[in-house]
């Protein structure tokens, strides 16, 4: 029974989210911190380094500010308002520190429950539900704002313990067009160069990427670029703080990226500024894609980008003319049903251009989460083994199973994609849930459909620090721990393994996240593989299981990781030429230099193919799944703002970050709001085929006049994922988060939630 | 390097509007809770751009020059302090005086309070709390030397006219060097436009007459006035 079972605003009421101001020993200025603890932000994959200060407490101490690290070399201090704030998550009112069951009969929905008790009722009911149904009757979802230990043991939990196919993450919503095309032309899935690679380019290419309010530290690495000679290049529906000062502007149409890409790599190759050398020595398929690029002229590529002919011909002249030159995206060209092949088309003018695997020479792909890179690498996506293997191959089966200790025929093969998960509780297949680190409510499109699903589920464990908004529909709820409160690594944007380190105990029930895993995995009678006694102890068994794969860890140390501020992966334990030790592996800050040796091309060529060339793949332009029409004519995007995180559920807390933007708002153009009779800050309507919102209007020139923003932190009535559309990409299986057809009005009257809603709830 | 020795630069091309450097601020040791530091945008509904403003520590200090208790103090290493809490009568002189719009007075606590460059910090060689955190590094603290070397496309300024009052400052501006004075982008259509791509459009500053029609700034009739949207 997975029905939200008491009033919403009653739940509302009770867990938050509630705003937290700095309070106490916060807002004292006499007093000290008795430690300074070095870890990172908890929030984006830039993964800043922050000195956390501790006060002792008799309950595990409190964090009651933080401290500039400026010695750790990304961001040498800086940070963003979030990860100012961040501490504010701690001591909150509305942490979870027992467990909670649900109970139609207290106001709240729910009722306290002491925590073993909690765990083996989960167990029980999982139980029950795998006799009754078969084991892949039981899904779960993780996310990439975990450690890297937390998602091995995870996959490990679904595989080993659980024996269900079934286990995807929310990185799906994140990273997966970036992956899948990464591993379709290059064969190894990671940014290839240090962000400092930036500094001393000719020009850079930032496409589809709010870097000043998604990823704000990358900002400083821009500006110094520009510093010293290089041009920026932005693409964007949107005029974001970086592109009010770029030097090339490219407004393109929300959803044809990739016709802009083969519009720009056609002009490259009638100019002849690309890089023959590169292409016939180092790569394969350049025949197919100039093939394809014919028909992108400048006009047709106009017609259909929305970029004018002469910013397409400037941008192909600047790329294709320079020296040196750094390309990354994220996002903004990623979240469509065409990601992938938006991704491949900038890889594509990339390989073109001859510039990867140099200094100054890079190419990236940002990542949202915390995690982002690690959490997709080492098994709780649902087609992946440790080391960034792949379950259906059976040697890498094989492995993997040696390294757990069981018979490669007992471990489940791939299972389905976050959203496919629902699909399969709404179809009734899957009847069980358990959910880490993942809030589908407010961050999967069409949420409609989501909570429909969620309502069907015979039983639902959620894992959380907070009472996040799809735990609502929890039968329990287990008190997982925060950032602070666990160790583990992470890597980062770059490539780059950090160490997070922990600084206050788990309050009151509540447990960190690993040791709540394998307490069902007890309770559940299957303790084998489970038993570990600190989060360095997963990390060592993470390091043989990716021992040769793509991702391979296993010369990387906790104690190397701080003694060099991060290590690059790959970082093998053993020479892959010779296989003699080499425990001084000082990791891989830049992939692909000419003459480098990797374990799948073995000597044949610096890419991770078995002939060492990268390979060109025709990315091909799709039209949107529910594009503008007659009906529905301005196109809707969605995205992030500075102060607030994903689905909110730790930054609609924090009080500073929430009186920094309070609310969403629907962006537009004068010219549209003219035509539309709506005036800033009128209540105003967004309808798409599957649901409408009303939200005040923010009326300004940075925004294309076809095309409304709206931010999507927020859950319920506010979240403009009730309009997205659930269309996914064929191959990695992102939504299409960035654009389908809507239309818009002026509201009659305020919605109704106005009046009973705090700004963040 | 010696305190003395070092700057404070504040680069608005570089501003981004994220406010860690007020978020930051209010993390101070000094005025926990409270904000310093004013950011805002010069008019969000045309761009996007934002403007930080922190003390900009006059040479000689206008809101001290006005101030009839006598509770403002500058250092000898240039530093305008906060107001002194014995002195201060809360009366507002120094609001109204200051040319850059920095003191505020605290109703609640009958004193004002402004930026004083995180003294505790700077007077022991550590940079402030806002330059060190600002993500753009619009806020930069650091020596003549390495801003000149960091950012050769602007130079610092730091002499400002005000009417007939000429003002030299602690803090610097960075002016971007002939040549290398971009143009904005501000409005997107500007950038839709096939003819008028890349152009100016004059920012409707606070204050200002509303905008002149294009044609009468002298710049060419926007094409995509008509467009059907």
């Amino acid at each position: 029974m997975a029905t939200v079972p008491a009033d919403k605003l009653k739940i509302i009421q009770r867990f938050g989210p509630h705003q937290n101001f700095m309070r106490g020993d916060q807002l004292s200025t006499s007093v000290e911190p008795d430690r300074l603890v070095k870890t990172h932000c908890c929030f984006c994959g830039q993964q800043c380094g922050i000195q956390l200060k501790v006060k002792d407490t008799p309950e595990g101490g409190e964090v009651i500010g933080f401290e500039p690290w400026e010695e750790f070399p990304f961001n040498r201090g800086m940070l963003c308002p979030k990860g100012i704030k961040r501490y504010l998550q701690g001591a909150h009112p509305d942490r979870l520190l027992t467990a909670l069951r649900r109970d139609e009969g207290a106001e709240s929905g729910f009722s306290a429950m002491p925590y073993q008790q909690a765990i083996e009722h989960v167990a029980s009911e999982i139980g029950r539900i795998q006799k009754q149904h078969g084991n892949a009757a039981v899904g779960i979802l993780g996310g990439a704002s975990l450690t890297t230990e937390k998602t091995y043991l995870l996959g490990k939990f679904a595989r080993v313990c659980l024996k269900t196919p079934y286990i995807d993450y929310n990185g799906r919503l994140c990273m997966v067009s970036a992956g899948a095309a990464n591993k379709k032309a290059f064969g190894i899935d990671r940014t290839t160069n240090p962000w400092s690679d930036m500094v001393g380019t000719d020009v850079i290419w930032v496409a589809g990427s709010n870097v000043a309010e998604c990823s704000p530290i990358t900002t400083n690495y821009l500006w110094q670029a520009r510093e010293q000679g290089a041009k920026i290049i932005i693409q964007d529906p949107r005029i974001t703080p970086a592109a009010r000062t770029c030097d090339l502007y490219l407004p393109v149409k929300p959803g044809r990226d990739a016709a802009l890409f083969a519009g720009v790599l056609h002009l490259m190759i009638e100019n002849d500024w690309i890089d023959r050398d590169f292409i016939r020595e180092f790569t394969v398929g350049f025949e197919q894609v100039a093939e394809y690029c014919k028909q992108w002229t400048p006009a047709h590529t106009a017609e259909v980008s929305g970029v004018p002919e002469r910013p397409i011909r400037k941008a192909a002249e600047l790329w294709g003319t320079a020296k040196t030159s750094f390309l990354f995206h994220a996002r903004g060209i990623e979240h469509h049903s065409n990601g992938v092949q938006n991704a491949l088309g900038t890889i594509n003018l990339v390989l073109a251009s001859g510039r990867i695997g140099k200094p100054k020479c890079g190419y990236g792909t940002i990542v949202g989460q915390a995690n982002g890179q690690g959490g997709r690498e080492h098994g709780q996506k649902c087609d992946q083994l440790p080391g960034w293997r792949d379950i259906s191959n059976p040697e890498h089966r094989k492995y993997i199973a040696g390294v757990w200790g069981i018979d490669e025929k007992d471990m489940p093969g791939p299972g389905v994609d976050a959203y496919e998960v629902f699909r399969k509780i709404d179809a009734g297949e899957i009847k069980g849930l358990i959910s880490i680190c993942f809030n589908p409510i407010v961050s999967l499109p069409d949420n409609t459909f989501v909570r429909r699903a969620l309502e069907k589920l015979e039983f639902y464990v959620a894992i959380d620090f907070f009472l996040n908004d799809t735990a609502h529909h929890a039968d329990i709820v287990l008190p997982g721990s925060l950032h602070e409160e666990d160790e583990g690594v992470v890597t980062q944007v770059e490539g780059r393994v950090i160490k997070i380190n922990k600084a206050v105990d788990c309050p009151g029930e509540a447990r960190q996240d690993w040791i709540v895993i394998q307490d069902i995995a007890k309770a559940l009678d299957r303790p084998k593989g489970f038993e570990f006694r600190a989060p360095r102890e997963i990390f060592e068994e993470l390091r043989i299981a990716s021992r040769g794969g793509v991702a391979d860890y296993s010369g990387i140390t906790y104690e190397k990781v701080e003694r060099q501020m991060g290590v690059f992966w790959p970082c093998p334990s053993h020479d892959y030429k010779t296989g003699e030790p080499v425990p001084d592996h000082p990791g891989t800050p830049r992939l692909f230099e000419r003459g480098s040796y990797n374990p799948t091309a073995k000597g044949a060529g610096p890419f991770y193919f078995s002939d060492g060339k990268a390979r060109f793949n025709v990315a091909d332009y799709r039209v949107p799944v529910d594009d503008i029409s007659e009906e529905y004519p301005i196109f809707l995007t969605t995205g992030r703002v500075i102060s607030q995180f994903l689905s909110g559920t730790q930054t609609r807390r924090i009080g500073p970050l929430v009186e920094q933007y309070p609310e969403p708002r629907i962006e537009m153009h004068p010219r549209l709001a003219a035509k539309l009779g709506i005036k800033d800050e009128d209540w105003t309507t967004a309808e798409t085929r599957r649901g409408s919102i009303t939200l005040r209007a923010m009326v300004a020139t940075t925004i294309r006049p076809d095309t409304v923003f709206i931010p999507y932190h927020w859950p319920g009535k506010k979240s403009p994922n009730q309009l997205t559309v659930a269309a996914q990409d064929p191959i990695s299986k992102i939504p299409q988060y960035k654009v389908c057809g809507c239309r818009v009005c002026k509201a009659e009257a305020a919605p109704e939630y106005a009046s009973q809603l705090e700004p963040q709830q | 390097m010696k305190p003395a020795e070092l700057h404070f630069f504040i680069d608005p091309n570089r501003c981004i509007g994220c406010q860690a450097c007020v978020q930051a601020c209010s993390e101070c040791d000094t005025h926990r809770g409270e904000s310093m530091i004013h950011l805002e945008y010069v008019d969000r509904a045309s761009s996007v751009q934002t403007v930080p403003v922190v003390c900009m520590h006059c040479d000689q200090p206008t809101c001290a020059e006005v101030c009839p208790a006598d509770a403002i103090k500058r250092t000898a290493d240039g530093v305008v302090q906060s107001a002194r809490k014995p002195r201060c009568i809360a009366c507002g002189n120094c609001v109204m005086a200051c040319p850059f719009g920095v003191p505020e007075v605290y109703e609640d606590r009958q004193l004002m309070m402004k930026c004083d460059m995180c003294y505790d910090r700077t007077s022991v060689g550590k940079k402030p709390m806002c330059a060190t955190v600002c993500p753009s590094q619009a806020l930069f603290f650091g020596s003549r030397e390495q801003i000149e070397q960091m950012r050769p496309q602007s130079m610092p300024a730091n002499t400002f006219r005000f009417g007939n009052q000429t003002i030299t400052t602690r803090v610097f501006t960075m002016i971007p060097k002939i040549g290398a004075q971009k143009q904005q982008y501000i409005d997107v259509t500007a950038a839709m436009d096939e003819e008028a791509w890349p152009r100016n459009v004059r920012l409707n500053v606070i204050g200002d007459a509303p905008l002149p029609s294009l044609t009468e700034a002298g710049l060419p009739l926007d094409p995509f006035a008509e467009m059907e949207v």
